[in-house]
């Protein structure tokens, strides 16, 4: 295909892209190391029937002025990652430096926002995605043992955790993990501890959003890995068993390989959904004991006096490094191959 | 499988049975349960006695002189305007769905015919796009956005979920037009018609099930989006599920939970209908991204 009749084909999907994917990561870097400007005060004379008093108010009116000349506010240099909603530089050295054990330094470091926030994004991340995979093989290699009539509507119900909303999922759940829904009374009743709830409990709620977790993504390794099973030459599988390999040795020396490359794509594909987990903290209302790295821009985003672009962005610009870093050997990887093929 | 040297032994049998059955009952259960639910009243379906409340319904009947009751419905779609959330989100769905749809289709068609060094490089890009977490991004557009005033309307945001649907249209429409033969478009090119004749009189006539199921993913993410639509759009545009989630902050207090409940309900039904109609084409989309991509 001529050069020029690629870009005429390709030119709309590309112009979306730039203008909305690429642009707005250069604006986010540039937001980033802005801040807002500082209130204009001014002292204004109040008088009332009993004398009269300075007061300082915000000038509105040159507020106003000052975000319409300009938009970004004021340039802040590198101080919106250091500060203490962010990397906490400062603190971090000051908590190094005081603790008394290492243990007990993690634990004052879960008292900064952005390293709370990482440490529930990457658990979820790193805990969700195997368990997520293990779950759907597993109800794979069920499904397929199921007769020809019951796997469609099993693969029906399979499937709706998956597609469901994940806000609205993860609403149901917490709805039934509410201290008076179904589970959260039952598991006060299992414990016998009748103040248990997701609210109070850091610990339960971390528990019920990997559940959560494990719940909305098993699906996706399941549909894949049993349409991997359909193509497993039957065969090897057979010559396998004359030769004496029980069925765990078959799964384990035959299946398993042969799904081999689609776990790896089933993997990347669900570390990069799960490393931006979000709905499920708004869902679960669990601002207070687990946050993510996107819940933390979002709530920059939404805070109603002012919303706060450079710290919202300071995270973005952290999360998308992340997200690289995560990718980084898939990426490398491709780029040796592509290589090795072009020479 | 059927076959005698493949028939498993009872123990296994049964172990297997029980974790589908287990695995079913997850799967299934928590649905079943709200939308039974929803037809309650609130001090049933978050019952401080028994759970047994939830499925007879005692105070259902207390309140309101029938065991199923429609207050919720009521409350959600015509007290809180939801029919008006319900109305916008079919129009972002099916406007994001046929633009991606159509640029997607133009650029997918583009990269699986190219062959060249930077097709690849742009689907790599692509990728990495595909990796980006929506909220981002989300906070690169709002400040250009309000300065550019286009912020809160609906066009907007059809237009930033189209271009964060692209990755993903892109790749997956790239894997369909790669199993179409090229000799297709080829012997439509030598027969006179332009790259564009060829595109749209040979190729796209065989690839409407390819199309379809990169729809249903379309569909699925501007349907399933939150990021996106809960920041830039106003409170008068907003789609169902920025809808329900402002619904959450605002009736909690009230005592009037059963709104979201049946809010909830309702934009999880149009999805059951999908999936039951077009079962088969989200099981092979999602294997054709897999076994190709």
């Amino acid at each position: 295909m001529p050069h020029r009749t690629f870009m005429a084909f390709i030119f709309p999907s590309i112009l979306a892209m730039v203008l909305f994917i690429t642009l707005p990561i250069f604006s986010v870097i540039v937001q980033s190391v802005f801040v807002e400007h500082e209130a204009v005060l001014i002292a204004v004379e109040n008088c009332t029937p009993f004398g009269c008093s300075d007061q300082t108010t915000v000038d509105t009116e040159a507020m106003a002025e000052l975000r319409a000349e300009k938009p970004l506010g004021q340039f802040a240099g590198l101080s919106n990652y250091l500060n203490r909603n962010h990397l906490a530089i400062g603190e971090v050295g000051e908590i190094f430096r005081t603790a008394p054990g290492f243990v007990a330094a993690l634990g004052q470091l879960m008292n900064l926002p952005f390293y709370r926030a990482l440490a529930f994004t990457l658990t979820y991340t790193f805990i969700v995605t195997p368990f997520a995979m293990a779950l759907g093989f597993a109800i794979a290699l069920a499904v397929n043992t199921l007769p020809r009539m019951a796997r469609g509507p099993a693969i029906f119900a399979s499937i709706l955790p998956m597609i469901i909303t994940p806000l609205v999922g993860s609403l149901i759940l917490a709805w039934m993990f509410h201290p008076a829904g179904i589970l959260g009374a039952g598991l006060q009743t299992l414990t016998g501890d009748p103040g248990l709830s997701l609210k109070t409990s850091a610990v339960l709620s971390w528990i019920v959003l990997l559940v959560y977790g494990i719940w909305t993504n098993a699906p996706f390794s399941f549909v894949v890995f049993y349409a991997g099973l359909q193509t497993v030459p039957q065969d090897t599988v057979e010559s396998a068993r004359i030769d004496g390999a029980n069925r765990w040795e078959v799964t384990r020396f035959v299946i398993m390989p042969h799904l081999g490359p689609l776990a790896t794509f089933v993997a990347l594909v669900q570390l990069m959904d799960n490393f931006r987990v979000f709905e499920p903290v708004v869902g679960f209302s669990s601002e207070a004991t687990a946050t993510s790295l996107s819940w933390l821009v979002y709530n920059d985003l939404v805070s109603q006096d002012a919303q706060q672009f450079g710290s919202a962005s300071a995270t973005s610009v952290i999360t998308i490094i992340g997200v690289i870093v995560l990718l980084l050997p898939v990426l490398v990887r491709t780029w040796r191959e592509f290589n090795s093929k072009a020479v | 499988m059927s076959t005698t040297a493949n028939r498993m032994p009872g123990s296994l049998r049964l172990l297997t049975t029980v974790f589908l059955a287990l695995w079913l009952v997850a799967a299934v259960f928590p649905f079943a349960w709200t939308v039974w639910g929803s037809f309650k009243v609130e001090p049933d379906f978050f019952s401080r006695t028994s759970f047994w409340d939830a499925i007879e319904g005692v105070r259902t009947q207390m309140q309101t002189g029938s065991a199923f009751t429609l207050d919720g419905y009521r409350g959600a779609w015509i007290e809180n305007d939801f029919w008006r959330s319900a109305i916008n989100t079919l129009i972002v769905t099916i406007s994001v769905t046929v633009i991606s749809l159509t640029i997607g289709t133009l650029g997918g068609y583009a990269l699986a015919r190219s062959g060249q060094r930077y097709a690849f490089w742009i689907l790599i890009a692509a990728l990495v796009f595909r990796a980006m977490p929506h909220i981002t991004l989300v906070s690169g557009y709002m400040l250009p956005f309000f300065q550019m005033n286009i912020w809160g309307i609906l066009p907007t945001t059809i237009i930033v979920l189209v271009a964060i649907n692209q990755p993903f249209t892109l790749w997956m429409l790239h894997s369909f037009f790669l199993s179409i033969p090229k000799d297709l478009d080829e012997s439509a090119l030598v027969d006179g018609c332009t790259r564009f004749q060829a595109f749209r009189l040979a190729v796209m006539p065989v690839m409407w099930p390819g199309v379809i199921t990169t729809g249903l993913f379309s569909f699925l993410l501007a349907y399933n989006d939150f990021a996106v639509t809960s920041m830039l759009l106003s409170q008068d545009n907003q789609t169902m599920i920025p809808k329900i989630a402002s619904f959450l902050g605002s009736i909690q207090e009230s005592g009037n939970v059963m709104f979201a409940v049946a809010a909830v309900v309702s934009a999880t039904v149009p999805l059951f209908i999908l999936v039951l109609f077009f079962q088969r084409q989200i099981v092979s989309g999602l294997t054709a991204g897999a076994v190709k991509g």
